[in-house]
């Protein structure tokens, strides 16, 4: 049965414990959950930053995450999946984005968060702007997160 | 059309939005560029290294060779940092 994905952007914090307990609660086909939690680190290249400030394209980034989304639930047998990234300014320690996946097994729902986290970097359009000491300034992309995510193209 | 500037590209520009109406000959994303950044200094600063400018037609990733016909909404943006 085709399962639909929670996907949301919003400007408020999450809960992580609540919504790995969504997909699992109450279920006896789910034999594995993953999560990754992106946090914000108080550093940027070895200087404290204040905060990052993420911008976002709204609307094409609801419809980039769906996309990757859909891919992932073609590709991986998932009983559940949720992707939130948030946007506004965020302080370090806190919460920037989250994905959950759940499946019969742990290696689906492994390689699936992996897929869509390596593309929610390179291809969902947020940007983020660091705050330090120094002023603000626009965090470069980096080439290796290219890499991870070409590494997913199907051959 | 409209046109959608985000991070770094909406800074030097000045705006986040504006709807344009180039001419018939500009037919390509890549040329939709040319043509911004021959407007004044801003727009050139903006597009100063083509090769790094990221573009999006009605919410969908495109490369610079797309055609621009009938696209309702492009947007120009750096390489993406989020996740």
């Amino acid at each position: 049965m085709a399962i639909a994905a929670t996907i949301r952007i919003q400007e408020a914090d999450f809960d992580v414990a609540q919504e790995i307990a969504a997909l699992s609660k109450g279920r006896t086909d789910v034999g594995a959950v993953v999560s990754f939690s992106g946090i914000c680190r108080g550093s940027e290249q070895g200087e404290p930053i204040a905060a990052l400030t993420l911008e976002h394209y709204p609307g094409m980034a609801e419809a980039e995450i769906s996309r990757h989304a859909d891919e992932a639930l073609a590709r991986w047998p998932l009983q559940g999946l949720t992707i939130i990234h948030r946007f506004g300014r965020i302080a370090p320690g806190e919460n920037i984005v989250l994905v959950v996946t759940a499946s019969a097994h742990r290696q689906a729902a492994f390689e699936a968060a992996e897929f869509l986290m390596d593309y929610l970097k390179t291809n969902a359009p947020f940007w983020k702007r660091e705050e330090s000491a120094r002023g603000t300034s626009w965090i470069e992309a980096r080439d290796h997160d290219d890499a991870a995510t070409a590494r997913w193209t199907k051959s | 059309m409209k046109l959608k500037y985000f991070a770094w590209v909406r800074e030097r520009i000045g705006k986040t939005e504006e709807i344009v109406e180039p001419p018939a000959e500009v037919r390509t994303v890549g040329q939709l560029i040319g043509w911004l950044a021959a407007r004044d200094d801003a727009y050139a600063h903006a597009f100063e290294k083509p090769t790094v400018i990221r573009a999006a037609i009605d919410h969908a990733h495109v490369k610079q060779d797309a055609a621009i016909s009938g696209a309702r909404e492009i947007a120009f943006f750096p390489p993406m940092t989020g996740g």
